[in-house]
Parts: structure tokens; C-alpha cells; sequence
């Protein structure tokens, strides 16, 4: 049984406008999603800025309420919790942020940081000092750390003591949203083979959330990819990149540049804006800008399908 | 300076006084920009690219920063010491310069027609209303925005990441410069609009000749768009070289380290990266000798205490490495 499920999940956000501040429309976020993972896989999800990526990490986590659709972890479901139980989960179940400038306290010293969570979930013994500080040097830091303050730190240590907190309650699952993204290549490596150890020796799950198809690949297992609030495609990693289907993830794997010159390549070049969420096209939603666009595509919305029974390959196009 | 070279950097030295005291963002840093050809600036954030990019037109903040030494030679002139009100003339006529981050560049408080207009004024002072408003649309144009008439009436605000970014090469091009320095322009971007705007990018390079020195830190971006390199590390330049050389034979080891470390050439997924010891040291903080010694897997006694300098190393290339004058190729 998969340890994470998530069936049908909408967030629309409302749009308020006028002077009464009355809803004049929806943000269609996350638009009917759902994938499932594996216990010890990572699954990927992949798509550009916008397309709803953080509102479903953040919807799993529960720190969204759904709009509809449900989110299961083990055997519970999230929406049926009762708070107590929320909390119990929550040692399950721990999320990594892009920003490691602003999503630590910056009046916390490393110590408070990592202190907190062992205080809210009752697990505060007296030799937290030690764990604290075996902790640190599981992730990379020295104990000398724990009495500093996360400015002092680079980009990459401070995602370091993201990760240390995340970790900390020997989570099942870990829900990484653009945990690289904002650090330099040189960084980005070091915090990725720290990931991948930490998913080796504490057996973790992880949804690894990212714009950048190379750091996804390297990461995951299987992949959904997304555009404007749905999954278009997905299978497994090797696949997406080998034998994509979907126009849209073709064209976003066209587009990445590489670090070979001789692999300079013809460019599928998309035309076209990506469309609002807000308005987002009828039919599909890449037809706006899809070089293989027909009539249907206007006017019927395609399901995500397999082509071959069973391969756990699926795409969202009425051609390919 | 050579013939076929437009700009020539010469041990360039920039400074800026902090809390910690002076410290030498860009020290002593060269290279030369060919005509017609992209020159790239590789190096990871706060190795001094953006410095060096606006020393070359003047536009480094002040009072905090001074340029200590160097020249920066342009159509015989040394820019340096060009008086500024020259220099207002040569900005964005000759040399004109996008960034980033377009609403640095873009007046929020006034319509894309009035910015595009305030260029022309500045610029070409007899052309006349129709004719500047005739010029913005063909711009506009250009750069492939679908209504054109629509964005002129727009406020930055009012405009996608992509579109914005568009506009800002519009006016950076709308004089036709003879040089465009372009300091992480897609970097904000999503990869399909990256890959939108470095093609707009390399078309209308090569319709009109302009030389381009294209800054970034993705080195797919580099191995894609340029002809030359430098590479920088903490102020100073590693390596450069022609782009070829570069990715199939990296020279100096901080090169090298930063190629192995990047994902997508990692052959196998979920397996352990290459990466390089340590990190950048801090500028108020800067080792004696090569500037990535401490980091550096093949460190010698010489390197600790000695500055490299950058060493002819075939080909054109250069690198700052005391191995590679051991071992000349
Ligand atoms: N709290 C919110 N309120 C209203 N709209 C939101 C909120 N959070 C995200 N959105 C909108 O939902 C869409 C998806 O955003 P997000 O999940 O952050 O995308 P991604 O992480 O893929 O970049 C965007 O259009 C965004 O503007
Ligand atoms: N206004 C400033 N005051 C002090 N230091 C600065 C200022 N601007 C840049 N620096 C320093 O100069 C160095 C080079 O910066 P920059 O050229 O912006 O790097 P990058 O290669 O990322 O473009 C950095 O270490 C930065 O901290
Ligand atoms: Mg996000
Ligand atoms: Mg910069």
C-alpha cells in the first residue's frame, strides 16, 4: 500500500475585488490531483512557476484546508483528523521550504530552532543538548553551531539546519519544496547528496517539488509534471526524460539548457504567454501554446491516460 | 587593444567600504570582448560578476564603492576616466546594459510609451513625436510582443515576468548599441521564457552585429549561448577560455569542481554529486596566495602563499592556477 495517497485534491483560492471586497472569482491552484507514493520512493512534481506546486505540498501537509478531495498518509486521512491526532501525525509527516533566509526565526539561536519541536510534541528529555548536537553533525553542521543565529550562516548552512529541524522528529515522509533553488550550483550538489544519504539511512519518503527538471531527475523515482494546476503527465523518471508524451513536458525538457556545447540543440521555442489560473483556457490547458493544437483541444478537456495497460505511464493529450 | 575587439577590461580593481573595512570585490580582473561575439561571465553569486558589469558603464553605487585601478577601453577612450556627462551619451547609446530584475531598470510610476520616449529624447533629440512612437511599436515588435500598442499604454506593474523582461531589451536596444551587457537576464524566468528570450536574444544579435557580454551563473545558459568565457572565483578571474575548451577541458581546478557539481551531468539519478570541499571564503577575510587554495583538491605549499597570475595557457586561454605553470600545455 502506498504510504501517501492523494485522490482528487482541489485548492481554488477566492479573488476578491470591489469595494465590499465580494468574491469575484477563483485561483484554480491545484485542480483535481492525485498520485500516489511509495514507501522509501521519491516522487517528483515539476511544472513552472505558478503552476501550483507549493499549494499542493502545502495542502498535503495539511497547512491548507482542501477545497475538495483527500489526502491519506499511512491509514489516516487528513481532513477526518481530529486536532490531536494532526499533531501526532505531524511527526510523520515534515516539510523542507525553498527560502532558508525566511523560513527560519532569525531571533532564534539554532539551539531554540531545533529545541521546539521536541517541546511541542512532549519529547524534550534531558539530553537534548546531545541529541540536538548529533543531530547537527548527521546534517553537515558542528555542535559549535548550536549557539548562533541563522544570519550567521550562508544559504547553505541555514538549509542545513532546515533540514536538521525537518528531520528531527524522524519523520516518515518529508515534503521538499525547491529545497535548492535558491543556492549556487556548488551548494546545490552538496545539499542533494545530503538528501539522498538522509533518504538511505532514515528510510524517508520524499515529495521533491521543483522547477528544475535536471534536480528533479536526479532526485526522483517517478514524476508528475504540471501546468497551470493539473498533472499532465507521469511515470516514472527515466521515462519523462526518454519518452515524454506530453507537448508540454516535451517542451520543457527542450528548453533546459545544457552544460555541453556541442549539445546545442533545436528548441521547441513555445509562443504565447502561460495563461492565468484565474482564466485558465477551456478544453486544454496547454493549447494556447502547444505547437500541436487542434480543434478538440479547444473544446474537450483530456484526460490524463495510459497508452499501455498498466504501465504507470500517464499523459494528458488527445494525440500523444 | 586589437582590431577585432570592441571592449577591452584591464586589471580592473573595485573596493567597497564596509563595516569590516575595505574590501576588494573585483581585484584585478581582464578580458577582451570580440566583436559581434557573446562573451560569458560564469562564477557563483558575489564573485564579483555584477561589479564588474557596472564598473564597464559607471554605475557602481556610490560613495560606497571606488574603482582603485584598471582601465576599461572603448573606441579608444578609457571609460574610467571618461568625464560623466560623456558618459550619460555612451549609456544606452553605445553601450547599453539589462538586468535581472526588469523593474530595476523600469519606472513603475510612468507608462512603457513615456520610458520608451524619455530613450529617444535622450538619445536622438530631433526625432519627432510620430516618429518615436513609430520607433517604440517597431521595438516592441522586435522583441516579439503580440499587441504592442497595448503594452505602450501599460505600467510595469501591469505586465508578465516575460513581457517586462522583453520591454527592458526593447529600450536597452532601441538605439541599436554597439555593445549589450546583460547581467542575469533570464535568471528570473521560467526555462520556457528563458529559452524564448536568449533566442530573441541571439536573432537580434545577429541582424544587427552588436557585441554582447552575457553574465549568469547557470553554466547551461553559458555553454549554450556563448563564444568566450571567464570564469570568476571570489573577485578574480580563474580561467577563461573559448566555450569548447572550456567544457571539454576545464583547466583550473575551481573550474573543474564546478563542472562535476552540476546535476544534469551527473550520469546516474540518486547517485552521490562531486563537490567542492568547503566554501567561498569571505571577502573581509581573504586568504594570501590563489584565492581557492583551501579548497582546492590538488593545493601546493606555493599556493598558500603566492597569488597566481593568470598564465597563457593555448588556445587563447588563460588560468590562474600555479600547476598550470608547471606543466605548460
Ligand atoms: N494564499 C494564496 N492566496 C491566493 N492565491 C494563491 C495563494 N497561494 C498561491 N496562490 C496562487 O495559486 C497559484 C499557484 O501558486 P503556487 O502553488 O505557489 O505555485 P508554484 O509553487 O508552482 O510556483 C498561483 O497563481 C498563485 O498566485
Ligand atoms: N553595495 C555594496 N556594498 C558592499 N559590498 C557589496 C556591494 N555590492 C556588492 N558588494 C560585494 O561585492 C561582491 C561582488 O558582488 P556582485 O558583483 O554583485 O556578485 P555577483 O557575482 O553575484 O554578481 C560581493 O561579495 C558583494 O557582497
Ligand atoms: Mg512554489
Ligand atoms: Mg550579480
Amino acid at each position: 500500500m502506498p504510504i501517501l495517497e492523494v485522490r482528487r485534491l482541489k485548492k481554488y483560492f477566492p479573488v476578491l475585488g470591489g469595494v465590499f471586497l465580494r468574491r469575484t472569482g477563483w485561483v484554480y491552484a491545484v485542480d483535481d490531483v492525485s498520485f500516489f507514493v511509495k514507501k522509501g520512493e521519491t516522487f517528483g512534481l515539476v511544472g513552472e512557476s505558478g503552476c501550483g506546486k507549493t499549494t499542493l505540498g502545502r495542502c498535503i501537509m495539511g497547512l491548507y484546508d482542501m477545497t475538495s478531495g483527500s489526502v491519506r498518509v499511512q491509514d489516516s486521512s487528513i481532513s477526518k483528523l481530529t486536532p490531536a491526532q494532526k499533531k501526532s501525525l505531524s511527526t510523520h509527516l515534515q516539510m523542507i521550504f525553498q527560502d532558508p533566509y525566511e523560513s527560519l526565526d532569525s531571533r532564534q539561536t539554532v539551539r531554540q530552532i531545533l529545541e521546539e519541536k521536541y517541546i511541542i510534541h512532549g519529547k524534550a528529555r534531558n539530553d537534548l543538548s546531545v541529541v540536538i548536537g548529533q543531530l547537527l553533525e548527521n546534517v553537515g553542521l558542528s555542535r559549535d553551531c548550536l549557539s548562533r543565529y541563522p544570519h550567521e550562516f550562508s544559504g547553505g548552512q541555514r538549509q542545513r539546519i532546515g533540514i536538521a529541524r525537518a528531520v528531527s522528529m524522524n519523520p516518515e515522509i518529508i515534503i521538499c519544496d525547491e529545497p535548492v533553488s535558491a543556492l549556487d550550483v556548488s551548494v546545490q550538489s552538496k545539499i542533494l547528496n545530503l538528501l539522498l544519504e538522509l533518504q538511505k539511512t532514515m528510510g524517508l519518503t520524499y515529495v521533491f517539488i521543483s522547477h528544475d527538471l535536471s534536480v528533479v531527475r536526479h532526485m526522483s523515482d517517478r514524476i508528475g509534471v504540471m501546468y497551470l494546476g493539473k498533472i499532465v503527465e507521469m511515470a516514472d523518471a527515466s521515462t519523462i526524460y526518454n519518452n515524454a508524451r506530453h507537448p508540454y513536458t516535451r517542451a520543457l525538457l527542450s528548453a533546459v539548457p545544457l552544460p555541453d556545447p556541442d549539445a546545442r540543440k533545436k528548441r521547441i521555442v513555445l509562443t504565447g504567454e502561460v495563461p492565468s489560473v484565474e482564466n485558465p483556457p477551456p478544453g486544454c490547458r496547454f493549447h494556447t501554446r502547444c505547437p500541436h493544437a487542434d480543434v478538440i483541444c479547444q473544446e474537450s478537456e483530456p484526460l490524463l491516460l495510459d497508452r499501455e495497460k498498466d504501465s504507470g505511464h500517464v499523459a494528458a493529450c488527445h494525440f500523444f | 587593444m586589437k582590431k577585432d575587439v570592441v571592449l577591452e577590461v584591464r586589471d580592473l580593481v573595485v573596493a567597497f567600504d564596509t563595516d569590516q573595512g575595505r574590501v576588494r570585490a573585483v581585484d584585478g580582473v581582464g578580458f577582451e570582448l570580440k566583436k559581434g561575439s557573446i562573451l560569458g561571465i560564469a562564477g557563483e553569486s558575489g564573485c564579483g560578476k555584477s561589479v564588474t558589469a557596472l564598473s564597464i558603464i559607471r554605475l557602481l553605487p556610490r560613495p560606497v564603492s571606488s574603482i582603485l585601478a584598471g582601465q576599461v577601453l572603448f573606441q579608444g577612450k578609457n571609460l574610467l576616466t571618461t568625464p560623466i556627462r560623456q558618459m550619460h551619451k555612451i549609456r544606452g547609446r553605445k553601450i547599453a546594459m539589462i538586468f535581472q530584475e526588469p523593474m530595476t531598470a523600469l519606472n513603475p510610476v510612468h507608462s512603457v510609451e513615456r520610458q520608451m520616449k524619455e530613450v529617444f529624447e535622450l538619445h536622438f533629440p530631433r526625432l519627432t513625436a510620430v516618429s518615436v512612437r513609430d520607433r517604440s511599436l517597431e521595438m516592441l515588435t522586435r522583441v516579439g510582443i503580440p499587441d504592442p500598442g497595448q503594452v505602450l499604454k501599460k505600467y510595469p506593474h501591469q505586465l508578465s515576468g516575460g513581457i517586462r523582461q522583453r520591454v527592458m531589451i526593447a529600450m536597452a536596444l532601441s538605439c541599436e548599441p554597439d555593445i549589450l551587457i546583460a547581467d542575469e537576464p533570464t535568471t528570473a524566468l521560467d526555462v520556457t521564457v528563458q529559452a524564448q528570450i536568449l533566442e530573441l536574444i541571439k536573432a537580434l544579435k545577429e541582424k544587427s552585429g552588436m557585441s554582447i557580454i552575457l553574465i549568469t551563473h547557470d553554466l547551461g545558459v553559458i555553454a549554450e549561448n556563448c563564444d568566450q568565457v571567464v570564469v570568476m572565483y571570489a573577485g578574480r578571474i580563474a580561467e577563461t577560455a573559448d566555450v569548447r575548451s572550456l567544457f571539454k577541458n576545464p583547466l583550473h581546478p575551481y573550474t573543474k569542481g564546478l563542472l562535476a557539481s552540476i546535476v544534469s551531468r551527473a550520469e546516474i539519478s540518486k547517485t552521490v554529486l562531486p563537490t567542492i570541499e568547503g566554501n567561498v571564503p569571505s571577502l573581509s577575510n581573504m586568504p594570501a596566495g590563489c584565492r581557492f587554495a583551501q579548497r582546492c583538491p590538488f593545493v601546493k605549499q606555493i599556493c598558500l602563499h603566492v597569488t597566481p597570475g593568470e598564465v597563457p595557457a593555448g588556445k587563447g586561454r588563460t588560468a590562474a592556477c600555479h600547476l598550470i605553470n608547471e606543466e605548460p600545455e
